[in-house]
């Protein structure tokens, strides 16, 4: 990864590290700490949707499906089977990796409008199913008691270590998909998305990188799930219905698809507005999104992060302009 | 055993003669357009909901009630296209997907803005008990839906089969900028198909409130399974999408009775996956020219 993203890096570690410490002191603030877990929960689903989307080019309708199976499958085995929480994360990460593969395989063989019908419909399956398995997953009055996560013997229950938790895996899974993209992977991932058979002609194996890339973004939903599901300890299959995949897919958008950075900082910005600042207008909440949704996808289609790239991308356009 | 087998025949083809409508809007647009509009299921909830306010709110006969549904939500269609798709029609497919999502979503909005949460229902078009047919019931409803279905799918094979404007309709898909050149004005014909799409569409929400009651979240369901429908029966062909609804249509009704309540929304899913997985062309789609096409 290049310079400016370890110092961007830098710059955002230290602003998450003393975070909680700037808004505790204050009581109408402090429960930001909360909103903020649950910002980093969901910045690991978008940073793997950012892959899929701003590097690969293909959209899912279904990153809350697997965000489910991975929140399921660690509520299940922990507090059915007892199975250590950890275990049973890395458990939901094989089924997440397995199911996305089977669904992969023939999906991204397709392109746009039935990609995304082919996971949306995927998605909609997937949450009939935490509906009707009433002995697993408890039906649509939900799942609860599932036991906290422990680290070191001792169980996370505070916000606080669980900020830092959270925060942490983000912050490490980051630094792999940097590495990711800075590699042969992201040069063959910018190819596909510029033209997918200019990149075949060169021999980038075109449709096993988009399956390993879709992959990857349901592994890290399911992690995302394995926390949320260990941090808020019960379960409802409402939270992972198309409105949710919906929604992650308005976090990359408005953060900006074409970087990582971009990701996050949509997902942290749409979570305090979901979960904060939208709270008084209750009913309208989804009106408001669809707004924000609409007015990104027409008039900002790069997100936040491109409104200060705007000159040099146009100067960059005016210069391709001139070669053709 | 026989009685039971009829009834879910019965109500597997009326349901499946919803999506095959549904599925009809689809096709227009895409016809045209080579956009899939993610927002059809909308129209399909818009058009009851409309229905009862013109019948239950302002007392409009049933069938003024009908004509107004289909009209208002026809010209949010053409608003829709006006205002919003036609500002991004040189977008990526990616960003057009999006766009008609958040369509959806603020259409879904509205209407619970509007109506509430609550589901609504429409009297019956024709009064009178049910008719028994070997012991199983048909409501004279499904009959109305039936035909209803049947007047679209044919009056719509013969519109863009015969008339000049539906031909003109299908030259702005295989090549807009051909179809500019010949004198057709292309822009009027894409507003003409959403215009006809949001109608049809809604007509299907109309038909079907008084069977199963309409609410602000059902368009989204519905609009997937139309989706189904369409990709089976082949992107753009109008009696294979009747033929698919038809076939959606029994496959869940079969799967309600027969095996899990439950999973009868599923069914239909899992049958689109499937053609999307092995026959992405569809039942009657040409191979040829499905690989031509940007899905």
């Amino acid at each position: 990864m290049g310079r400016k993203n370890w110092l961007i890096m830098l710059g955002a570690a230290i602003f998450i590290g003393v975070f909680p410490w700037l808004v505790m002191p204050f009581k109408a603030v402090s429960h930001y700490v909360d909103v903020m877990v649950f910002a980093g929960i969901f910045s690991l689903v978008c940073i793997g949707l950012s892959l899929l989307m701003g590097y690969a080019g293909q959209i899912s309708l279904a990153q809350a499906a697997f965000f489910g199976i991975g929140a399921y499958t660690s509520g299940i085995l922990t507090s059915k089977f007892g199975v250590n929480p950890w275990l049973a994360m890395g458990g939901g990460t094989v089924v997440c990796a397995t199911v996305a593969w089977v669904v992969g395989v023939p999906s991204l063989r397709l392109k746009g409008h039935y990609l995304a019908m082919a996971t949306l419909g995927f998605g909609v399956i997937v949450n009939i199913i935490f509906a009707e398995e009433v002995n697993w997953t408890g039906g649509p009055s939900g799942m609860i008691d599932i036991p906290y996560l422990r680290m070191f013997g001792r169980k996370i229950t505070s916000d606080l270590a669980w900020y830092y938790l959270v925060w942490g895996i983000v912050f490490l899974v980051l630094i792999f998909c940097f590495h990711v993209l800075h590699s042969r992977v992201g040069r063959a991932l910018r190819a596909i998305h510029e033209d997918e058979r200019a990149a075949e002609s060169v021999g980038v194996p075109t449709a096993g990188f988009k399956v390993r890339v879709f992959m990857l973004s349901a592994v890290l939903a399911s992690i995302a799930g394995s926390l949320y599901t260990h941090y808020v300890t019960c379960l409802n299959p409402s939270s992972f219905n198309l409105m949710w995949s919906i929604r992650f897919v308005l976090m990359v958008m408005v953060g900006g698809m074409q970087s990582l950075w971009g990701a996050l900082v949509g997902t942290v910005l749409m979570t305090f507005v979901g979960n904060e600042w939208l709270q008084v207008f209750a009913e309208l909440e989804i009106l408001a999104y669809g707004a924000i949704l609409l007015v990104v996808a027409l008039f900002l289609p790069g997100g936040i992060v491109s409104i200060g790239g705007f000159r040099r991308k146009r100067r960059q356009s005016a210069l391709e302009g001139a070669g053709t | 055993m026989g009685t039971d087998f009829l009834q879910y025949v019965i109500s597997g083809i009326t349901i499946g003669a919803i999506y095959a409508m549904v599925a009809i809007g689809y096709n227009i647009i895409y016809s045209v357009t080579e956009i899939i509009n993610f927002a059809q299921g909308e129209f399909v909830m818009l058009g009851g909901l409309f229905a009862v306010f013109f019948a239950g709110t302002l007392h409009l006969p049933l069938y003024l009630a009908f004509i107004c549904a289909v009209a208002v939500a026809g010209c949010i269609g053409l608003a829709m296209d006006r205002f919003i798709i036609g500002r991004a029609r040189e977008s990526s497919v990616l960003s057009l997907i999006i766009i008609t999502i958040a369509v959806s979503i603020l259409l879904k909005g509205s209407a619970m803005l509007g109506w509430g949460k609550d589901p609504y229902s429409l009297p019956a078009f024709s009064s009178g008990g049910p008719i028994m047919v070997a012991g199983a019931a048909i409501q004279p409803q499904a009959l109305w839906i039936i035909g209803i279905c049947a007047l679209v799918v044919i009056s719509l094979t013969l519109f863009f089969r015969k008339s000049v404007y539906g031909q003109a309709m299908l030259a702005c898909a295989n090549n807009p900028q051909a179809a500019r050149l010949v004198g057709i004005p292309v822009r009027y014909m894409v507003f003409l198909s959403f215009i006809l799409s949001a109608a049809i569409g809604a007509a299907a929400g109309v038909i079907i409130t008084p069977v199963s009651m309409m609410e602000y979240e059902r368009g989204a369901l519905l609009g997937l399974k139309g989706f189904g429908a369409a990709a089976l029966g082949g992107l753009g062909q109008f009696f294979g999408a009747l033929v698919a609804g038809l076939i959606l249509g029994l496959a869940e009704s079969f799967c309600a009775g027969y095996l899990s309540s439950g999973y009868k929304d599923a069914v239909a899913l899992v049958l689109l996956l499937m053609v999307l997985f092995l026959k992405p062309e569809g039942l009657f789609g040409n191979r040829e020219a499905a690989r031509l096409k940007k899905f």
